[in-house]
């Protein structure tokens, strides 16, 4: 296996393959993302006791199952940087944490907004919505450790430490519901063994988690080529890739090569 | 389909501001996510061109500059001779 990693710890090799990777997850993010919404808003059922507010569940989890997941996906990639130093793996956990941000505020806000309907009020300081909060705050706190430095590798250092300190955060987001006693409702999807959800409403609801895991992946693919090049602006290989001479190209045409 | 008409569609059975809200909010923030991540991409492949725009003409810069010294001493070397 490693034999077979390896080539993808040099970032020219990288930089290329996920530029290869991204016209394929635009189209699967496009296809998952129409069909999955517009099948949420329109032909899904209602929820017998929600009614139609039970639309925002198709954004709301899937937001909430990707906050958390980016996260442990960042923690994974700090954790190899700080005990490898492997150089890419920091370029991938700063690609990922303003994209984990924005999914954990999504969560947020489609969860007051399906809660003042619900609960009859926007927010409650209760586990499962101060914890994700919470996580709100670590994923900020990674960002700003990552742009506090001029040199990227203490950057990274001082941002990885943050993220491993902040897993401990995750299972108490995932149990939250269990350990304490609270407003908001247990586990819909990943309850093994009897699914508590019917087959018309799982169905949209894994498109549109297709889709935005799609979507995701797209957004990381960017940021994470940006990374690369400006951690390598120096290297012969970018400096012959972003040759003057193809000046009269569109930038955004360096993407496809 | 389970709404009969495009206002019931609207209304979502009384929840539509929530559930528009929610919808609306998400494409805002993934829309800005995508557009700043574009262009920090593109910020960062112009700024590396022009830095290296900048050191090419440095570079030559210094080229020239050796040749009319070498130039210069060549002239004065015939002179003498």
């Amino acid at each position: 296996m490693w034999k077979w990693l390896h080539p993808y710890a040099n970032p020219e090799v990288t930089y290329h393959f996920t530029g290869k990777l991204m016209p394929w997850f635009s189209a699967l993010a496009a296809i998952f993302l129409s069909i999955g919404l517009v099948w949420a808003l329109a032909f899904a059922p209602a929820d017998y006791q929600q009614g139609e507010s039970f639309r925002i569940f198709y954004l709301h989890v899937p937001a909430a199952m990707f906050s958390m997941s980016i996260y442990f996906a960042m923690a994974v990639a700090a954790f190899c940087s700080l005990v490898w130093q492997f150089k890419l793996s920091d370029a991938a956990a700063s690609a990922m944490a303003p994209v984990g941000a924005t999914f954990t505020a999504i969560a947020l806000i489609t969860g007051a907004a399906w809660g003042k309907p619900m609960w009859g009020t926007w927010w409650i300081w209760d586990a499962r919505l101060t914890s994700e909060l919470i996580l709100l705050f670590l994923y900020l706190g990674v960002m700003a450790l990552h742009n506090a430095f001029e040199d990227k590798n203490l950057a990274g250092k001082a941002a990885g430490i943050l993220t491993l300190v902040g897993v401990i955060n995750l299972p108490i987001i995932k149990y939250s519901v269990e350990w304490w006693n609270t407003l908001h409702q247990g586990a819909t999807v990943s309850k093994l063994g009897k699914p508590s959800m019917t087959a018309d409403m799982f169905w949209p609801f894994l498109m549109s988690f297709l889709g935005f895991a799609f979507l995701i992946s797209i957004i990381i693919c960017i940021r994470f080529r940006t990374e690369i090049l400006s951690r390598n602006s120096m290297r012969p290989w970018v400096k012959t890739l972003l040759l003057p001479s193809t000046d009269s190209t569109s930038p955004s045409a360096v993407g496809e090569k | 389909m389970q709404f009969d008409s495009f206002s019931d569609f609207l209304a979502m059975g009384g929840y539509g501001f929530y559930v528009w809200l929610s919808y609306g909010v998400t494409a805002l923030l993934l829309i800005i996510l995508v557009m700043a991540s574009k262009s920090q991409n593109k910020a960062v492949i112009a700024h590396i061109r022009a830095r290296q725009k900048r050191e090419n003409k440095l570079r030559q810069a210094a080229a020239q500059q050796k040749q009319q010294q070498v130039k210069t001493k060549n002239d004065s070397n015939e002179v003498l001779s």
